[in-house]
């Protein structure tokens, strides 16, 4: 099994106010391709800040980080952006659409910023190929506006396949969603997992923590628990039973 | 990225927020089309004065009596009668290049025939003066050399001088009296219409030189030469002559200051075209510090638009896009803005001069290079004063972007 990522001794140390805040102290990881890990912890753990350098939008202030064979520590703004570009999509919680741009156009974004010169009409093909992956093509010339919270973030998650990066790196993505979505959003990453997809996942609830397969848990900017995760979850059969448990409500009214 | 994408993405952000677009390109239009109308102004006055002055006649040098000294004025132009006949026929005679010369002696006085007078311009000329400037003697004919050696009593009128003093008659053969003395009016010349100034051009009567000198002015000394040259290569050759061949025929010692002045046309064009084009500049000036005002709408447009897209810019940045491809996106965004508002003024500006050629009767003439001035000058106005904002977008740290509200 490939590493994808290799964190050795990650360090993180912001100059606030005169003040330094030390948000990561000293992290060591390695996933591997195909892993899907969750890392968790309360707010000011440092897990965001974390995610921040292995999403490559920040620099460690100390430590190596590896991602995909290549160090990703020492790079500079454009290199970096070209690694996020091509390594690594990128989901949200807010789902982060571009607003007034269809949902295909928003599938293309990434294509337009890549080193593959491609055609329009190529660029079009793959979008709406990757729309499919997450059964969304028929509302591809929709806007986000027209989109609910779920469609919106299959969108953000067909426009983080498009490149065909190494990871998949998602912050909190079920966090404007209702607990059913939730479950649906989770459906899809499994799904994607299945088919040999690596990605990362940043979460502070413990119950959609359980559908990945390892939970990292981080407090004080230390990783404090590694742990794989016993009794996985499958998406699929917890919707069913979610809808099972919807119809009995409905049938003892 | 690609440049197509990159319009694509401009046009659309500016189609957004239409009104805000329209307001932002109103500043450049206003600035553009106020350049264009003033350029063409001032090109279509400079085409008239040129016109004018080769209306002078062809490939001519004037001489005057009386110079501006270094020193400062001494005597006005045409002032102290310096200039002799003896002068014209040496300049004549010795000067390579020198096709034809036709002194002149010039008064404004008043004419009379039968019960009829009028205020006129009496010009006493050489034979030569019709064929200098080109003038064509329409109705009988110009006086001859004879004419002008023996002093002859005859003129040669202009059209205005037809009208007022022989209006309805043919006026060829009637005499006219210049104060008091009868000349006969042997020619009528082609009507030349008003001059730049609005002065009647046809209101003069021409009659020899030799004539006015002794039976009008009872002066012995001229005014002033007109010279033809052979051809406008020799214009300077033929000034350089004639300025030795009389500093010397007026025994003037070197240290002193000519006692006459010689211009060229094209001297006389430059003199008068660098009047009009000071006007341009004043105007133009003007008109460019709007075009300023307009680039700086288009900077606090740019600067709103990139605040307010603060969240974009991280998201585009986030997905891989490069400090460049944000700079060029909002550069590319500022250039539209301003290049859309550069045709429109461009096109304003062409209708607003036709506006005032028609009602006003000015002329008006706008040259093709200054409409792609015009518009490469609005292009680049969106460069300066869209790459500030554009810097400041490309510059944001992704991370701060994506959690901007």
């Amino acid at each position: 099994m490939n590493t994808v990522i290799a964190l050795e001794d990650i360090h993180k140390v912001y100059h606030t106010g005169g003040v330094d805040v030390h948000a990561v102290r000293g992290v060591s990881a390695e996933i591997k391709t195909g892993e899907f890990v969750a890392i968790m912890g309360a707010s000011g753990s440092g897990k965001s800040t974390l995610m921040n350098i292995i999403g490559c939008l920040d620099r460690p202030t100390s430590g190596r980080y590896l991602l995909d064979g290549t160090d990703a520590s020492r790079l500079e703004r454009d290199e970096l952006a070209d690694i996020r570009n091509r390594k690594i999509g990128f989901i949200f919680q807010g789902f982060n659409l571009l607003a007034r741009t269809s949902a295909v156009e928003n599938v293309e974004l990434p294509m337009l910023y890549g080193h593959a010169h491609l055609r329009g009409r190529e660029q079009r093909a793959r979008a709406l190929q990757a729309l499919e992956t997450v059964s969304l093509v028929e509302r591809a010339h929709h806007h986000p506006s027209q989109l609910s919270g779920g469609q919106q973030q299959r969108v953000a998650i067909a426009r983080a396949l498009v490149n065909q990066p190494a990871l998949l790196l998602a912050d909190e993505p079920t966090g404007n969603l209702d607990s059913q979505t939730s479950i649906e959003i989770m459906g899809v990453f499994q799904k994607l997992n299945n088919q040999g997809i690596t990605l990362v996942m940043v979460t502070h609830e413990l119950d959609i923590a359980r559908y990945t397969r390892r939970n990292l848990i981080m407090r004080d900017g230390r990783i404090v628990s590694d742990t794989t995760v016993a009794e996985r979850l499958d998406a699929e059969r917890e919707l069913a039973r979610l809808r099972d448990a919807q119809q009995a409500v409905q049938l003892s009214l | 990225m690609r440049i197509v994408a990159t319009l694509s993405i401009a046009v659309r952000a500016l189609r957004r927020n239409l009104m805000r677009t329209l307001l932002t390109t109103l500043g450049m239009i206003i600035g553009v089309a106020a350049v264009i109308a003033t350029v063409s102004l001032g090109y279509g006055a400079k085409a008239q004065i040129e016109a004018q002055i080769a209306s002078i006649g062809q490939n001519v040098v004037l001489v005057w009596s009386g110079s501006m000294s270094r020193t400062g004025a001494r005597s006005g132009w045409g002032g102290a009668g310096t200039l002799t006949i003896e002068d014209a026929e040496a300049i004549q005679r010795e000067i390579t290049g020198v096709v034809q010369i036709s002194p002149e002696i010039q008064s404004s006085t008043q004419v009379a025939a039968g019960n009829q007078n009028w205020y006129t311009r009496i010009q006493g000329e050489g034979s030569e003066y019709f064929d200098i400037r080109q003038w064509p003697v329409i109705i009988g004919s110009a006086f001859s050399g004879q004419d002008v050696r023996n002093a002859n009593k005859v003129a040669v009128i202009g059209q205005t001088i037809a009208d007022q003093l022989f209006p309805g008659e043919d006026p060829l053969g009637r005499v006219l009296r210049v104060k008091n003395v009868p000349f006969k009016v042997v020619g009528v010349l082609s009507p030349k219409g008003l001059s730049v100034q609005g002065q009647d051009q046809d209101d003069l009567v021409v009659i020899p030189f030799t004539s006015s000198m002794k039976r009008v002015q009872r002066v012995t000394t001229l005014r002033n030469f007109m010279v033809q040259a052979a051809k406008p290569s020799l214009l300077f050759s033929v000034q350089q002559q004639i300025i030795d061949l009389l500093r010397q025929r007026h025994h003037i010692t070197p240290e002193k200051d000519d006692d006459f002045t010689v211009r060229t046309q094209q001297e006389i064009a430059e003199v008068v075209t660098a009047q009009s084009r000071t006007m341009t500049v004043l105007l133009g000036a003007i008109a460019g510090v709007s075009l300023v005002v307009g680039g700086i709408g288009i900077m606090n447009i740019m600067l709103v638009s990139v605040t307010e897209r603060t969240r974009e810019i991280g998201i585009r940045m986030a997905i891989g896009a490069r400090a460049r491809d944000i700079l060029l996106q909002f550069l590319t965004e500022a250039v539209t803005l301003s290049a859309i508002g550069g045709l429109a003024g461009i096109g304003l500006g062409i209708g607003f001069s036709r506006m005032l050629a028609a009602s006003k009767g000015w002329p008006t003439l706008i040259p093709t290079e200054w409409l792609l001035y015009a518009f490469s000058f609005s292009a680049a106005v969106g460069v300066f004063f869209g790459f500030y904002p554009a810097r400041k977008a490309s510059r944001l740290d992704p991370i701060e972007a994506l959690r901007y509200e």
